[in-house]
């Protein structure tokens, strides 16, 4: 299910056939498109020309076996390239052993340092029972210490401010001593946006770090920055130091190469990552995922995790061997549109579907539609759930009165039914599944649920 | 090779750009905006004088004798400044293409022609902003952290104390954590008219409210900042056409001017955003903001080129006065530059 790159490759790669191993010629040819389709992804130039040379290393011989074609035999290197290059597992952030624990957020102009500062003092209070405190040094920008007063105290943490008259470096100091004397275990120091090459100001950052000697210097960076990512990490890198990263605007569609670039180039790991503009759209850093953004996928890890909070682990085997026997019904049917309904709002969830992306953007999932398809599903019995195909005009009807819709909307489910089942046999047997298919659906009558435009 | 204000924007003969920020700085006028900036400023624009200087000469010796070498050369340096990897492959293979048809000898003529190509790329549609219309509305939008707020304020700022007219900002950030707090501060400083309602108030209702006393009052131009948001958003673009349309009725060519901020750190993103946001709303042209840090801001050739849309306004600095009319040369020279 990789799309897009895995296109391309297929078609460089169009006179592989059957099994065999890549010859130097095939992955001269994809080095090509996997470099355009990192640099298109804002992956740093050096980081691109180093991480080409270690997959042409791999690709070169590498088996063309199993299900998968040659194209996404390759993407699939490049995706295990990206995500050990990422870093594997992700990372929590530490605590002192001697509170406070003190961190500090730095990063340019408008990368989201206050909201961030924000996010993760919620972040901290909601998974580790923290009391958080969150210092407003930013005294430059207009109204900065207003909107961390505000955010701060949505998020749930006490804000200590001293207004834009002081030194930023002596409201740390005084900071770190009143988040020591009030015991809180966490204080986040919010600084102003600095250029990396701005002297003064990075100076100033290290004073910070002196007087307050932070647990953790957190770079917050916006995922839709370019090659200049580099720059910057370099730059804070060797004039203060910083201990990881927050990736910033990540629910945009930019495909975040910057993360790549900066962990590639500084080692410093990435720990969080800020997915929208309400304090509770933070969360760990799952480098895996982020490697399949790079790349173009969908965020299959992020649906499949929220669905292990949802889900059954015994439910799971047992569709699995639904599918492989094709034995799905309309009741395993029902079954995924609840968990799935349960899993959170369905638009977001949708858009991490590998492949769905696109055609689904801008979609709507009617919670209405979704009470008629249940209600429909309902009405009909356990063995025509089972056998869709028995349904004919009498028991339409029948179904149709039950659940207090009409002939057309139940032909019209079980048609979309038929679809999907198809494209999950399709799925089950590792193949590229024919979402045309499913996005076809339609009719005079309207579909149950409007999985589709 | 700046470009002058009074070149920009397009005046009836009654109205008359004044000469530039260095006559009022050099009368140690206050700006309000603290000095912090200043001194430091200068010298950093002294140096990269001086390493463009250097550069050109250095850019020079290696177009010498150009081989495969040097196209892959200048291929690292575009990609490196976000010109991206297909504007870059036209522009390299347009040089090649010249240098080997025989038509550029000598470094010297490799370079100037190099920057003429990046400046041409960049020259595209309407790049000035009429000011001719009494009240001018000119809506800013942008994705979060680019630079509206600060944008507006400059901009406020120059055109009332360089050009002499009458400014009424609007605050349709109504989303924002202190946002309209933020603004006030700017306008204040601007020495513009400010209108604003609660937080959380309709955005397009507030851009109503301002053109509303912009008429009242007979001022020129009025600034409509509004909150930031992702072109990925489907509810918030609408709700930024809704502001656009509100104005369009009560002013039928309203908003007279659409700028959308860039940060000029940002990646191939900037294309999808540029387009996206010229899909909601009539983007007549981008600010480049941040241009005083190292990034190059090579998406707005990207964005010139594929969606016709102009740089007009360059951002280079946090203080009042850091905003400057785009200049393509200027901006060629320093793409290519170390």
């Amino acid at each position: 299910m990789f799309e897009t790159l895995s296109d391309k490759l297929q078609t460089a790669l169009a006179d592989v056939r059957g099994r065999g191993a890549l010859t130097e010629n095939d992955v001269a040819a994809a080095m090509r498109e996997i470099r355009l389709a990192l640099l298109e992804a804002d992956v740093n130039f050096k980081v691109v020309r180093e991480f080409t040379a270690a997959v042409r290393e791999r690709a070169l011989g590498a088996e063309v076996i199993g299900k998968l074609n040659p194209g996404q035999q390759v993407v699939k290197i490049v995706s295990d390239q990206l995500t050990e290059l990422m870093g594997g597992a992700g990372r929590d952030l530490t605590f002192s052993p001697r509170p406070p624990t003190i961190v500090v957020m730095a990063g340019l102009q408008g990368s989201g340092k206050t909201t961030a500062t924000a996010k993760l003092a919620r972040y901290l209070r909601e998974h580790h029972s923290a009391s958080v405190a969150v210092a407003a040094c930013d005294v430059q920008r207009p109204a900065a210490v207003d909107q961390l007063v505000k955010v701060g105290r949505q998020a749930g943490a006490e804000v200590y401010e001293q207004g834009t008259d002081r030194d930023p470096v002596a409201i740390a100091a005084w900071a770190r001593d009143r988040a020591f004397s009030e015991g809180k275990d966490v204080l986040i120091i919010d600084t102003s946006g600095r250029l990396h090459i701005d002297r003064e100001l990075m100076d100033e950052l290290g004073r910070i770090n002196k007087a307050v000697r932070p647990h953790a210097v957190l770079l917050v960076v916006d995922a839709m920055t370019g090659q200049d990512a580099v720059s910057v990490a370099e730059e804070f890198g060797r004039a203060t130091g910083f201990d990881g990263v927050v990736m910033s605007k990540l629910d945009g569609d930019a495909r975040g190469g910057a993360a790549l670039s900066v962990k590639a180039i500084t080692g410093k790991p990435i720990l969080f990552a800020s997915t929208g503009e309400k304090l509770d759209q933070f969360e760990r850093f799952h480098p895996d995922r982020m490697a399949q953004r790079i790349l173009g996928m969908g965020d299959v890890m992020t649906l499949i995790e929220k669905a292990q909070d949802a889900y059954d682990e015994q439910h799971a085997t047992e569709l699995e061997r639904k599918l492989r026997k094709q034995q799905f019904g309309l009741d395993d049917f029902l079954d995924q549109l609840r968990q799935v309904r349960r899993l959170g709002p369905l638009q977001s969830l949708l858009g991490m579907i590998p492949g769905v992306d696109k055609q689904l953007r801008g979609m709507r999932i009617d919670e209405r539609e979704f009470d008629r398809v249940q209600a429909i599903i309902l009405s009909m019995t356990p063995a025509e759930r089972r056998h869709p195909e028995l349904i004919n005009g009498s028991r339409r009807l029948r179904i149709a009165r039950g659940s207090g819709t009409n002939v057309q909307a139940v032909k019209a489910l079980i048609k979309q039914f038929e679809q999907m089942r198809k494209v999950m046999r399709q799925v089950a047997q590792g193949q590229m599944p024919d979402l045309g298919a499913l996005m076809g659906t339609g009719g005079a009558g309207g579909p149950p649920t409007r999985l589709g435009r | 090779m700046a470009r002058d204000w009074s070149d920009l924007f397009v005046l009836d003969g009654a109205r008359v750009a004044r000469p530039d920020a260095e006559s009022s700085r050099d009368k140690g006028r206050d700006t309000g905006t603290g000095g912090r900036g200043g001194a430091f400023r200068r010298l950093r624009d002294n140096l990269r004088k001086t390493r463009q200087a250097l550069t050109a000469e250095v850019q020079a010796t290696l177009f010498e004798d150009p081989n495969e070498e040097t196209w892959e050369r200048l291929e690292e340096a575009l990609i490196y400044a976000d010109v991206g990897a297909r504007t870059t492959a036209q522009i390299v293979e347009e040089l090649e293409r010249e240098a080997s048809a025989g038509r550029l000898s000598g470094g010297g003529q490799l370079s100037e022609r190099l920057v003429e190509l990046l400046a041409d790329a960049a020259r595209t549609g309407e790049d000035r902003i009429d000011l001719r219309a009494k009240p001018t509305v000119i809506l800013v939008a942008g994705v979060n952290g680019t630079g509206k707020t600060t944008t507006v304020g400059k901009l406020a700022w120059h055109l009332s104390n360089q050009l002499g007219l009458s400014v009424v900002v609007a605050a349709a950030d109504t989303f924002r954590a202190a946002g309209i707090e933020q603004l006030e501060i700017w306008a204040e400083r601007a020495g513009a008219a400010f209108s604003s309602r609660q937080a959380g108030a309709d955005p397009g209702a507030v851009a109503y409210d301002a053109v509303e006393e912009a008429g009242r009052r007979g001022a020129d131009v009025v600034l409509v900042d509004t909150a930031g948001r992702l072109h990925t958003q489907q509810d918030l673009m609408a709700e930024l056409a809704k502001v656009s349309r509100v104005v369009a009725k009560q002013i039928p060519q309203a908003p007279h001017e659409t700028l959308l901020t860039v940060d000029a750190t940002t990646g191939q993103n900037g294309l999808r955003q540029a387009r996206l946001f010229s899909e909601t709303v009539p983007v007549s042209g981008l600010v480049l903001t941040k241009l005083d840090g190292t990034a190059k801001g090579g998406i707005a050739l990207a964005i010139a080129q594929e969606l016709g849309i102009p740089v007009k306004l360059i951002g280079v600095g946090e203080q009042i006065e850091d905003l400057r009319p785009f200049e393509p040369s200027e901006f060629a020279r320093a793409l290519v530059a170390a």
